[in-house]
């Protein structure tokens, strides 16, 4: 940020001499003062800080429920589908009747693979967050 | 069947569970406090003590014996166990360890700011807690009495006195590295086995199978009476349930922070799912080679009976007294975890409360002398309840009362502690109400018979809806520190933000199970 009116100075007018430069000053002032204001008007339980705050929530609660609706349309449907249509649960793969597979190994590698899938998202919305409150 | 083998294999793990315990015990105290020993733990072993908890006698013996005996749709039960940690990942984990509660009271009273709605929690831990230990006690007493012919309240007394040996020098600190010991005992002692019972019957040294893998009751899902109800109620029970159990919420306190609750909890879904598998391993072998059991009512004692129906001499006594150890690792890893949360909310909403004990720890240690026995009692008194199912009524229970406080308490900023109240009591009391029908053995007939089995599917949207409209009728009673709170539980720890007044640090004088007195 200290660079920035020197880039200016060079880029935008070469002979200008350094003492307009000064005029970008206040701009710069201004984006900094408000890091700290993001942090102190969740403090103060303002209005705009519960946004920020909610913006947060929002983002993990529509993750967690991505991934229930995820884990519902798969293995939620499974009882309901073999109720309707009987002869899929007597279909035999390798030797293995299909609900046992699906009920073992394919429920708990989906299982572990939505965690995966949920940690990674959670964590970058919570550093998108931190981003947001450190970097203005 | 020799007993000498599998009576030394129990002692032998009695003795190690103490000798980790005081071992784990002393590792803690050259640490500053808990915090600091959390913190060295890493997630693979706080993981190995949350599962080794987790995987109790109803999992280590009760699902092998209800696929036995019932075949596909008892495959939801270890998936359901499996899959309400992915819930708890994604709505309860991180917030739940940044709110910085102990016990699920404590939560009740830091969102929603009330000691009335902390005291109806506090009624219902102990409550859920019971119901989950009396099948830990029973199976406990079945274990020993297949084993060595012994009467039941042998192998009930032997467990109570050593999970209070373990629970009372120092409760969560000297239980933490036990259970995590336990968990890897289980896995070992489920999975040896099962490879000399697998290759034998590959290898056509097995009997003539005396069961069959086809019958069509069996293999093919959904074929009792209301069984697509049945089965959607019991999904509900376990994925929502594993949240509310009080003796989970606990050790979740050991994770450093929220970040590590999230990856801890990713390790507990490996190793659970890893786990799972062989339990219903044993389910079908014993369909094959142990079918009897089923018409003898001894389902329950399959996987310890499988390496006596193949081998004999020396090996059968060696594999049974190893599934035999890591039975009594099961029953006591669970009833510790059980009874240090309830001794913690027993010393802490009661003893502190009525008497004048003074000194935190010594309340706790009382606390923990009334949880056991009080456990023992009620186990002696409800003798006839399969231990599988009187686990499910556990999950069922904390799925219709802990579960929507969770959800709505840490998503939902307009949760009121009137409606918490209303929607605990509601869940609580419709769900216990369908737990002491069966418990008592009172069949009904029809639909309501099946809802009295799995009330899940009622009782749970009934507690949500209670909760949410309490509520909303008492939109103007917010608790005051409503937004300082939500920041608490959703913003990472490291900004320095306002997280309100409630303070998990300056009670730790109070916490004697958490961080226990030097000597």
């Amino acid at each position: 940020m200290t660079r920035e009116p020197a880039q200016r100075h060079t880029a935008a007018r070469p002979t200008e001499p350094p003492t307009r430069v000064t005029v970008t000053s206040p701009r710069t002032r201004a984006a900094r003062a408000r890091r700290v204001s993001i942090a102190s008007e969740i403090d103060a339980q303002s209005r705009l800080g519960e946004v920020y705050v909610d913006s947060l929530m929002r983002s993990q609660l529509r993750l967690a429920l991505a991934v229930v609706a995820a884990l519902v349309l798969t293995l939620g449907l499974v009882p309901i589908v073999l109720h309707l249509v009987p002869a899929w649960g007597r279909v035999v793969v390798l030797g293995i009747p299909v609900p046992w597979v699906i009920l073992t190994i394919v429920a708990f590698v989906e299982i572990v693979a939505l965690g995966v899938f949920y940690v990674r998202r959670a964590e970058r919305n919570e550093a998108a967050f931190s981003d947001l409150l450190d970097t203005r | 069947m020799s007993t000498a083998a599998s009576v030394v294999a129990v002692i032998l793990v009695a003795l190690t569970s103490l000798g980790v315990g005081a071992f784990g015990l002393r590792i803690s105290r050259t640490m500053s406090d808990f915090y600091v020993a959390s913190r060295v733990v890493g997630p693979v072993l706080n993981a190995s003590a949350i599962s080794g908890e987790y995987l109790s006698a109803a999992s280590f013996l009760g699902v092998a014996g209800l696929i036995l005996a019932r075949g596909v749709d008892m495959l939801w039960l270890p998936v359901g166990w499996t899959a309400g940690y992915l819930l708890l990942l994604v709505f309860v984990a991180a917030p739940l360890r940044r709110s910085g509660a102990y016990t699920l009271p404590d939560f009740a009273q830091l969102r929603v700011e009330s000691s009335k709605a902390r005291h109806v929690a506090s009624l219902l831990v102990v409550g859920i807690g019971m119901l989950y230990l009396i099948p830990q006690f029973q199976g406990a007493g079945l274990t020993l009495r297949t084993l060595t012919g012994a009467p039941l309240w042998v192998g009930q007394v032997v467990v109570a006195i050593i999970v209070s040996l373990n629970v009372l020098p120092g409760g969560m600190r000297s239980v933490t590295l036990v259970q995590a010991f336990h968990y890897w005992l289980k896995l070992a002692a489920l999975l040896t086995p099962i490879f000399f019972l697998l290759g034998a019957f590959v290898t056509g040294g097995a009997p003539a199978a005396v069961g069959r893998l086809d019958a069509v009751d069996w293999a093919e899902p959904l074929t009792g009476d209301y069984a697509l109800y049945l089965t959607y109620s019991l999904v509900l029970a376990t994925f929502l349930g594993t949240m509310g159990l009080p003796h989970v919420v606990v050790r979740f306190y050991t994770n450093p922070d929220g970040r590590a609750a999230r990856r801890t909890t990713l390790v507990v879904l490996a190793l659970l799912g890893a786990f799972y598998l062989l339990p219903v391993a044993y389910g079908i072998l014993g369909r094959v080679l142990a079918s009897d059991l089923v018409s003898s009512g001894r389902a329950d004692s399959v996987v310890l009976e499988l390496p006596g129906r193949l081998f004999s001499g020396v090996l059968a006594d060696l594999l049974t007294a190893l599934i035999a150890a890591g039975a009594f690792a099961a029953f006591l890893s669970t009833s510790m975890g059980l009874v240090v949360s309830v001794a913690g909310v027993l010393s802490q909403d009661v003893l502190r409360r009525r008497t004048e004990l003074g000194h935190g720890v010594s309340a706790f240690r009382l606390a923990t002398l009334i949880a056991v026995g009080l456990a023992l009692g009620l186990t002696f008194v409800a003798a006839r309840v399969p231990v599988a199912h009187a686990v499910e009524l556990a999950f069922a229970v904390a799925a219709s009362t802990f579960c929507p406080m969770l959800v709505l308490g840490i998503w939902w900023r307009r949760l009121t502690a009137v409606g918490v109240i209303a929607g605990l009591v509601v869940g609580g009391s419709l769900s216990m109400t369908a737990v002491l029908t069966t418990m008592m053995g009172i069949d009904a007939d029809g639909l309501l018979g099946a809802i009295l089995t799995q009330p899940a599917a009622i009782t749970v949207p009934a507690a949500f809806a209670t909760m949410i409209g309490a509520s909303i009728a008492t939109r103007h009673r917010q608790p005051p520190h409503v937004a300082q709170t939500m920041v608490r539980l959703h913003a990472p720890e490291h900004l320095t933000l306002n997280r309100g007044p409630f303070n998990p640090e300056a009670q730790l004088q109070a916490r004697p199970d958490r961080l226990t007195a030097r000597r």
